[in-house]
């Protein structure tokens, strides 16, 4: 490590590492220098002078923002031509910016309210006519306000740097400049919304929050988006019970500033008209809404009376429900049931991948955040971008802050070819053995396409290259890792323990032999199957599988919820209810008041979210967490390798729905913002 | 061509061939001792090359004034990198018209200075950035280029020498900003004309992100005749910091408008009455402007005394600029020439900057309302204030170049601005002279 | 899109006057080059631009908007480009910007009904010594009084078709 620089700032003596920007030496100091356009991560603007100081031999006053900080510097941010500086630097930008805020979504959260608050004018000079332009929609998601915007270019850097996209440029000049998207007319993207979180001002406005709500009006509850794997925490604004907006307003959790549509926009599906509010009961060959007690007694009596009968058990778990109503269900159908038959939709072969690591004595699993550190990465499949995004967004903003080698193997051009180190298509990455070595560690992410004994030549291929090598096998859902890892499998207990009995898998679930096939929050009649004698089945709507049900038990989603799930990376982070919901119950409710009526409660503990944490923490292998970071709203890294597993999983049974940026499975078919995209790009 | 008669008190070095029959052609240029500064320079050593620049005293005649020879020791010789040389000819400083005429009269002496600023920095390569509307000039220098390139003075082995040298010319499209250096250097890119964040300089990461040597048309033009008869001569021609003549652009109220090139430290009052044939019509001098419109605006009597060269200049708080004079009489509208400038920056601000893009307009519209006759008294005091909040505030220059001739009216004639006052429109307008 | 055998021997020129990878650099020739041809930067020209310098339209968008010379709308067969900077204005050239546009009857950055003639108030371009001066497509023309103006654009008028636009 290098000497630390000694300077002084505001007569204090302050010391930052050799390279430090002034501006963010004074800030870990606690000395604010406002700024716009300065934006930690992007590349220098040096725009929007707010942030000039004086510095002591400079003739001028100097940006903070672009001043490295150096040996005996002194400087001042607390004199009066620093204050008018930036007085008068606000009164310029107010001059052409519409005094809309009493009805701008930004009032009450806008940087430059806060900016004129603490450092600018209380009167205005201005008397000309504004420059005023029409508000221009981009996207069904994204809407610009020119006259707004104070051409700070931060949507245009995370667009272009951060994202990687560039849909967003700068037109014209002078003061009619103007931010344009790529279309021309319209924007064609990811849709992400960064430029919309990133806007200082109300100039970039999301389509569905527009207009909705004052910013104070709100409750921000900080959880994890429920879409994909990659567990990115999103907060929902939240007022009466509605869900008004999702970002990461805080850039807490594994993702930073990062969400991709769905984890800022996609919240939306649990207000679709189509959302069941009441449990269904087949009468006379017609779903009909009843009671939750008549649901119940329903459910509970025909469990009851065909364990009497001998008969036989199905139960299907979930992809997106939590931990511990995988935990419950799969404890429920082993217990309670007493029944083997207990699986779900597979997207990854984790398995074989964790005993094959047990087999070659080292390799590990990569967090997200070795994503952005490690120096080198093997991309096998996948096209990341558009079904992983934060890990894409990882390891390019590895590439760009640390100048990270990426290689790529997969079937089609990918958004990572643009700036890997090699790029081959198909499968073959034999050939990269040479330059792989050379590197100082690797990161391996591989998709579905690689199952079985390709996972197992891919760790001895890994391994053979005399280097640090981690791993990410994707999948597809929220808690699609949870769910395996806590024994939703007929061969496995949770924490990869071996059953040791008999059980049949999805599949052979699906052929219609079972006296009651029992299904939470998964659909797997989506693709047809043979309707069992008597069918369960728990979501949010109804599915294809709801459809057939004999009882539907209408469930909460992820945001109506507590809970722990695990994402891609088996890293464990907690939901938190943002809302509550009518009608709905969350799926661990709804499994312990059938246990209830059954009188079985006993056997399977309280339904109490923590405490079945708590059970998960103290049994499950790998799950010895700590409490404090989940509870905190951090992301604990689990470590299920165990030794050898046996038996492993049925590559077979393991299939990716390779959702992208704008489907999500079930979900995604019931979000209006998803959906508008998508036939937005049909109609351009 | 020249378009104007010479003045025998000019010191014709850098226009020694203007006038000549065919003064574009190699032929002519290789009679009149074209070239052989460039022959004597690969004869010696970088260094010795960088000394006699230092030693003639050239300074940047872009407007800057830096020293030339201090520019090129920046470059670092031995950076891995390859180097460039770049040519500023993207003249947009309002009345300066000089190294259109530099090159239209004499282009291979371009070409030679830009030849020994390789040899100076070990650079192989080089383009001629050229505004947009001079299109004729880039035929003229692609002519130009042609023929150094048949008779052995570009491209590979340059007369034996062993060495090596490329030279292309580059259109503007378009855009003041893109004289300021780095906005240029942005332009050559391809990309829009925004300035760079400096340092680094582009001594360092210029061209391509690498080593450049980036000087205004007439420096380059200085130089073979630096080599040729060695820096001290052209030191000497000039005043103790600032050798050589400076081409002299007088424009506006002037009897005989002209590019003249003089010595430095002539003086104004001669140029003027001698060079320029004084003021048109018999009118008397009311303002001004030294070397172009981004000068503070100099009084009559300000002027008095005062010689064509920096210090001089500099001791008025105004500056020798790109040596575009503008001449003002006592029948013009202070208030309209100030509106005229600020119109120019408006529209010209690339927009980058908040002080720079705001600043501009509404000085430009507070001016237009003022010269309409709907001004008011507290206009004036705002228009000074305007001006100095964009002072040493705005990225680039040219937010000084704004507010440094609107600050320098809005003090000296502020009595202009009380006369437009209460709802009467210019006094000083006319009709059209010629009308 | 298909250029002139001279245009593209310009680009080809143009592709191959910059350092490897560096292609970008020809952007703002190339369309000052192919507006000169084309008569405006259209949107077919912007795509087939981006497609040779390997860029995004966005990209050429962001550049082409930013420099005055360029024009999205096509101009007439003679642009007219009265000066009416300070050195001009000093010698009336706002005059004769206002004589233009009567003469002419459109305005700034109009273009008259007959497709022959564009005007516009452009900022200085460089002829200060020899105002008020005016420019015709590339053509200048120094000290240029509202008769000399009219005499020059009655013969525009009359004259050969093409123009001196096209060079």
């Amino acid at each position: 490590m290098p000497d630390p620089v000694k300077l002084t700032i505001d007569g204090r003596a302050i010391t930052a590492a050799p390279g430090t920007l002034l501006i963010d030496a004074a800030k870990a100091a606690g000395i604010e220098i406002p700024a716009f356009c300065y934006y930690e991560g992007l590349s220098l603007a040096a725009a929007c002078r707010m942030c000039l100081v004086e510095v002591e031999k400079m003739p001028k006053l100097m940006t903070a923002c672009t001043l490295p900080v150096a040996e005996g510097m002194v400087v001042r941010t607390d004199t009066p031509q620093v204050a008018t500086a930036r007085k008068y630097t606000l009164e310029f930008l107010l001059t052409n910016h519409p005094l809309d805020c009493p009805v701008c979504d930004k009032g009450g959260e806008c940087e430059l309210q806060d900016m004129v608050f603490r450092y600018g004018a209380g009167e205005s000079r201005y008397t000309e006519i504004k420059v005023h332009t029409p508000e221009k929609q981009f996207s069904p998601v994204v809407f610009f306000d020119a006259p707004r915007c104070i051409l700070c270019f931060r949507c245009v850097r995370i667009c272009n740097e951060g994202m990687g996209v560039g849909a967003l440029g700068v037109i014209q000049r002078g003061v009619v400049s103007e931010i344009a998207p790529n279309m021309g007319d319209h924007l064609e993207c990811d849709e992400c919304g960064a430029c919309i979180d990133i806007c200082p001002v109300g100039a970039l406005t999301s389509g569905s929050y527009r207009y909705q709500t004052r910013p104070w009006e709100m409750t921000h509850v900080g959880t994890i988006c429920t879409h994909c794997a990659d567990g990115c925490k999103t907060t929902l604004g939240t007022r009466n019970n509605h869900i008004i907006r999702g970002n990461n307003r805080d850039h807490s959790g594994i993702n930073g500033e990062f969400l991709c549509i769905k984890g800022r926009y996609a919240f939306d599906f649990y207000d679709h008209p189509d959302r069941l509010q009441a449990p269904l009961i087949r009468k006379n060959g017609k779903l009909e809404e009843v009671s939750w007690s008549e649901a119940l007694t329903t459910v509970a009596k025909k469990f009851t009376k065909t364990l009497a009968d001998n008969g036989t058990f199905g139960v299907i778990g979930s992809n997106h429900t939590t931990n511990e109503e995988n935990f419950y269900l799969q404890k429920f159908a082993r217990k309670v049931l007493h029944t083997n038959n207990v699986d779900h939709h597979r997207t990854g072969d984790v398995v074989t991948l964790l005993d094959a690591l047990s087999e070659a004595g080292q390799g590990k699993l990569a967090s997200v955040a070795d994503l952005y550190e490690r120096k080198a990465f093997l991309i096998l499949g996948a096209d990341l971008a558009l079904e992983h995004p934060l890990l894409s967004n990882q390891i390019r903003s590895n590439f760009r802050h640390h100048q990270a080698r990426i290689y790529v193997v997969t079937e089609k051009p990918v958004r990572e070819d643009k700036y890997c180190a090699a790029s081959l298509r198909g499968r073959d990455y034999s050939s990269l053995t040479e330059k792989l070595q050379k590197e100082s560690e690797l990161v391996i992410v591989f998709d579905d396409s690689y199952c079985g004994e390709d996972v197992r030549k891919l760790v001895a291929f890994g391994t053979s290259l005399g280097i640090p090598v981690s791993y990410v096998p994707l999948v597809d859902y929220s808690n699609s890792r949870g769910a395996i890892d806590m024994g939703m499998v007929p061969e496995l207990l949770p924490g990869y323990k071996p059953s040791g009995q008999p059980g049949l898998h999805v599949n052979e679930m699906l052929e219609g032999n079972l006296d009651v096939l029992w299904v939470v929050g998964a659909n797997p009649f989506k693709a047809g199957g043979k309707k069992p004698a008597f069918l369960v089945v728990q979501d949010l709507f109804l599915t294809e599988t709801a459809s057939q049900a004999d009882i539907v038990l209408p469930a909460a989603c992820a945001y109506e919820k507590y809970g722990t799930i695990t994402n891609v990376t088996g890293e464990v982070q907690r939901l938190k209810l943002a809302i509550n919901t009518m009608g709905a119950k969350p799926d661990l409710d709804i499994m312990g008041f059938i246990a209830r009526e059954m009188s079985a409660a006993a056997i399977l503990g309280p339904w109490f979210p923590d405490t079945i944490t708590d059970q998960i923490v103290k049994t499950v292998h790998g799950y010895k967490v700590p409490m404090a970071t989940l509870a905190t709203g951090g992301a604990a890294q689990t470590m299920p390798v165990n030794g050898r597993i046996s038996p492993g999983t049925l590559p077979g049974l393991v299939h990716s729905d390779h959702n992208g940026l704008f489907a999500s499975g079930t979900l995604g078919r019931y979000s209006k913002v998803l959906n508008s995209v998508v036939e937005n790009r049909a109609r351009h | 061509m020249l378009y104007n008669e010479p003045s025998p008190l000019e010191t014709r070095v850098l226009s020694r061939r203007f006038g000549q029959p065919n003064s574009t052609s190699i032929e002519t240029y290789l009679a009149d001792e074209g070239y052989a500064a460039f022959k004597k320079a690969a004869g010696m050593t970088p260094e010795k090359i960088i000394e006699e620049v230092k030693i003639s005293n050239l300074r940047g005649r872009g407007g800057a004034g830096f020293p030339t020879g201090m520019k090129w020791s920046f470059v670092p010789r031995t950076s891995p990198k390859p180097k460039y040389i770049v040519v500023n000819a993207d003249e947009s400083e309002p009345g300066t018209c000089k190294d259109r005429v530099l090159i239209e009269n004499d282009p291979h002496q371009l070409i030679e200075g830009v030849l020994i600023a390789g040899l100076a920095v070990d650079a192989h390569a080089g383009y001629i950035y050229v505004r947009g509307e001079y299109r004729y000039l880039i035929e003229i220098l692609d002519k130009a280029i042609a023929e150094a390139y048949e008779k052995g003075f570009l491209g590979k082995n340059i007369q034996g020498t062993g060495f090596d040298f490329e030279l292309y010319t580059h259109t503007g499209a378009g855009a003041y900003e893109c004289g300021e250096e780095s906005a240029l250097l942005e332009s050559l890119e391809g990309k829009r004309g925004i300035p760079r964040i400096r340092p680094p300089f582009p001594a360092v990461a210029g061209a391509f992100q690498c080593p450049t040597v980036l000087n205004n048309v007439e420096t380059y033009c200085a130089v073979p005749a630096i080599l040729r008869d060695g820096g001290a001569a052209f030191a000497a021609l000039g005043i103790p910091k600032a050798g050589g003549t400076k081409m002299t652009c007088l424009t506006g109220h002037i009897n005989k408008p002209g590019v003249y090139e003089l010595k430095l430290g002539f003086p104004v009052k001669q140029m003027i009455e001698e060079v320029g044939g004084g003021i048109r019509m018999g009118h008397k001098l009311k303002a001004f402007i030294p070397g172009g419109s981004s000068c503070p605006v100099l009084t009559a009597a300000e002027v008095e005394g005062a010689n064509m060269d920096y210090d001089s200049m500099a001791s008025r708080k105004s500056m020798l600029g790109s040596g575009g004079v503008i001449i003002m009489d006592d029948q013009t509208c202070m208030v309209k020439a100030a509106l005229r400038i600020m119109k120019f920056y408006a529209h010209e601000s690339c927009g980058w900057c908040i002080p720079c893009r705001e600043g501009t307009t509404w000085l430009r519209k507070i001016l237009d309302r003022f010269h309409s006759g709907g001004g008011t008294r507290a206009d004036i005091n705002l228009i000074g204030d305007i001006s100095r909040n964009m002072l040493g505030r705005t990225f680039c220059p040219l937010g000084d170049a704004a507010a440094m001739p609107t600050l320098s009216i809005v003090e000296k004639f502020r009595g202009e601005f009380e006369d437009h006052l209460n709802g009467k429109p210019c006094p000083y307008e006319h009709e059209m002279a010629t009308a | 899109m298909t250029f002139s055998p001279e245009l593209e021997g310009r680009f080809e020129k143009l592709l191959r006057s910059y350092p490897p990878g560096r292609q970008r650099s020809a952007l703002i020739p190339m369309l000052l080059y192919a507006q000169d041809e084309v008569g405006c930067v259209s949107d077919e020209l912007i795509d087939e631009v981006a497609k040779r310098i390997g860029v995004t339209t966005l990209v050429v968008n962001e550049v082409m908007s930013y420099y005055s010379m360029l024009h999205r709308k096509p101009l007439g067969k003679f642009h007219v480009q009265v000066c009416t900077n300070i050195s001009c204005l000093l010698n009336d050239g706002d005059k004769l910007y206002e004589h233009a546009c009567k003469k002419l009857g459109i305005g700034h950055k109009g273009v008259t009904p007959d497709g022959e003639f564009s005007l516009e108030e452009v900022e200085c371009m460089g002829a200060c010594s020899w105002a008020p001066a005016i420019q015709v497509n590339y053509d200048f023309h120094h000290f240029v009084t509202p008769e000399k103006l009219d005499r020059l654009l009655d013969g525009l008028k009359d004259g050969p078709p093409g123009g001196p636009r096209k060079k």
